[in-house]
């Protein structure tokens, strides 16, 4: 089986996201930057499946040189080869869908697994763009019925199930009220949910063997894909803040602040 | 004139997602700005109830649609009939609630619409052809005011946002539509329901949560959510430990919640957490760590042990409804 995964570069989830004074952008000063981690359960997903079924996994990740560092890592984690889509400025949701749909014609891999939304845009769009717009069977929001503390998640087993003849694959959904199982005839696209896996950690030769392996260079020009963004973000600003809450002594003191000032009880 | 055209969504049991009636709302909030009126799709099994309780939300038309192959939402089913008809009545906007139908959904539609897409709006701005759309960015620490310039824009909002539109106005005309079907490479095998007598997390007034202090037991949780009518919720560790189902996790990456009351109940308050709940009216804290995050965004902190003060404020509240 192939499978193409992604990478974003975003910012460290615990690193503490501030508007500049223009709203132009956020505060690049002092962030550092890790690969999406719904993207890092994909790469996680993607080397599961090739374990139990053979074949490669091929990581993609879009920007400038600094999101080698991205792909260097999913490929210590033990992706085999890299895509390094060159593009610096902006794009948007319908650029990057675009770019992976070209990628994915390119490589013809049987699956794409990529997060459900990165951490920066929370947009939560580009796997359904992607699936529409190559015409494939579509299960977003991946999740797997047993635990993260599980016998299943201990053996490292895969959560999507391939059928017998490598046709299907089946996805448990995390949706409201409950999960969702659809079958999904391959090739297709699927995004991952928080609780499909806990990501391997690089070792020391997973890191140096990374160095070696190969990324190949494309851009959007060689992709033949416009990427002039349709969604344009005119303005940010910090949300308002909380005013600053007060310690209660005991739960009669919470009882009656919750009912003659809050007035919610 | 332009037209906002609003997906419904129709629960398991038959019955109208709430959502759906803050998204409607939401729908008539931008058709005000942008000079437009409210269009509503249905798509079900049958014909069903629930276009009765649409036609009277204050909008212009409702359209249904009936077909066996329906009956299961699946986005590759459903994506042809909705950007299908949106072509057909020459819809400007498209749009539906942030449920996981509407984040699964939506997107897929966009694309097949050529339409670029804001998700989780929280409020629209300007007026005409000019009208811009807020979202949260980095998890809610970011709000960005975003302009998209395809002929067609679609949209989910985030319900918390929008107050829901009452029923009983003047009645919209139903008008049922042949759905334009495709063969879908996708099978629905199975759903299985959470059941839960509570209401829906990011539906209920009042919301209780339990983080890594209750050690998995959510007895108290739960009780004191049932004396106040409330949705049990629970921190990501909760979920991932498998002490609670994944579809209670509150956060940036699980269900985002603006309750009127949010009690979140030995959540130390990682950042991921708070931005699912910073957004409710009041919220409390109540935990051991007097040095715990979660008390710089509560406006009540109790400095305790959970297991001895949850009792305590259930008994309290059911006293005052005495």
């Amino acid at each position: 089986m192939k499978i193409l995964v992604t990478a974003k570069r975003v910012e460290d989830p615990e690193s503490k996201i501030k508007v500049k004074p223009d709203g132009s952008g956020i505060v690049q000063e002092g962030l550092k930057y890790k690969i999406n981690p719904f993207d890092e359960i994909a790469v996680e997903e993607g080397l599961r499946l090739v374990a139990k079924h053979g074949g490669e996994v091929v990581v993609v990740s879009i920007g400038g040189k600094e999101v080698q560092e991205q792909l260097r890592h999913a490929l210590a984690m033990g992706a085999h080869r890299a895509v390094w889509v060159n593009h610096t400025g902006p794009l948007d949701q319908l650029g990057i869908a675009g770019l992976l749909q070209k990628v994915a014609e390119k490589e013809k891999p049987d699956m794409v697994v990529l997060g459900k939304q990165s951490i920066d845009d929370d947009q939560n769009q580009v796997g359904q763009y992607l699936a529409e717009f190559l015409g494939w069977s579509q299960a977003t929001f991946a999740s797997k019925v047993e635990s993260l503390e599980s016998e299943q998640e201990k053996n490292k087993a895969p959560a999507l199930v391939v059928g017998a003849d490598n046709k299907t694959v089946r996805v448990v959904r995390e949706v409201d009220n409950g999960l969702a199982t659809l079958e999904c005839s391959l090739p297709a696209v699927v995004t991952t949910d928080l609780r499909l896996n806990l990501p391997r950690y690089a070792s020391l030769p997973g890191i140096m063997k990374a160095k070696s392996k190969p990324i190949e260079e494309l851009t959007p020009e060689k992709l033949a894909v416009d990427v002039t963004p349709k969604i344009q973000v005119l303005k940010m600003s910090s949300p308002p803040p909380r005013k600053a809450g007060i310690k209660v002594p005991d739960v009669a003191a919470l009882v009656d602040k919750l009912r003659n000032e809050a007035k919610v009880v | 004139m332009p037209i906002v055209l609003i997906v419904a969504e129709q629960q398991p049991d038959g019955n109208l997602r709430k959502a759906t009636l803050n998204a409607v709302s939401a729908g008539r909030t931008l058709a005000e700005k942008a000079g437009a009126e409210v269009h509503v799709v249905l798509l079900s099994k049958e014909p069903s109830k629930v276009s009765e309780e649409l036609k009277g939300l204050g909008v212009k038309a409702v359209h249904t649609a009936g077909a066996p192959e329906l009956e299961h939402y699946l986005a590759e089913v459903y994506t042809p009939v909705i950007a299908g008809l949106a072509q057909e009545l020459k819809a400007d906007y498209v749009g539906m609630a942030s449920t996981a139908m509407g984040k699964d959904l939506m997107p897929r539609v966009a694309a097949r619409l050529k339409a670029a897409m804001a998700t989780d709006v929280m409020a629209f701005n300007g007026s005409g052809a000019e009208v811009t759309f807020s979202r949260p960015m980095w998890a809610g620490n970011v709000f960005a005011e975003v302009k998209l310039t395809t002929p067609v824009k679609a949209f989910t909002v985030r319900a918390t946002e929008f107050p829901a539109a009452q029923g009983g106005q003047a009645a919209a005309e139903v008008k049922s539509f042949t759905p334009k079907l495709e063969p879908s490479k996708t099978k629905f095998v199975d759903f299985k329901e959470v059941k839960s007598a509570r209401p829906e997390l990011t539906e209920a007034r009042v919301v209780v949560s339990g983080g890594r202090g209750t050690k998995g037991d959510f007895k108290e949780i739960e009780a004191l959510a049932d004396e106040l009518g409330a949705a049990v919720g629970a921190s990501r560790a909760v979920c991932d430990a498998g002490w609670v189902p994944n579809d209670l996790q509150v956060g940036q990456t699980g269900k985002v919640v603006a309750p009127q009351l949010y009690i979140a109940a030995g959540i130390s308050g990682a950042i991921q957490h708070l931005a699912g709940m910073k957004s409710s009216k009041t919220i409390v804290a109540i935990n051991k760590d007097p040095e715990a995050p979660i008390f710089q965004v509560a406006d009540y902190g109790l400095v305790a042990d959970l297991f001895k003060v949850l009792p305590e404020l259930r008994q309290a509240l059911h006293k005052l409804k005495e």
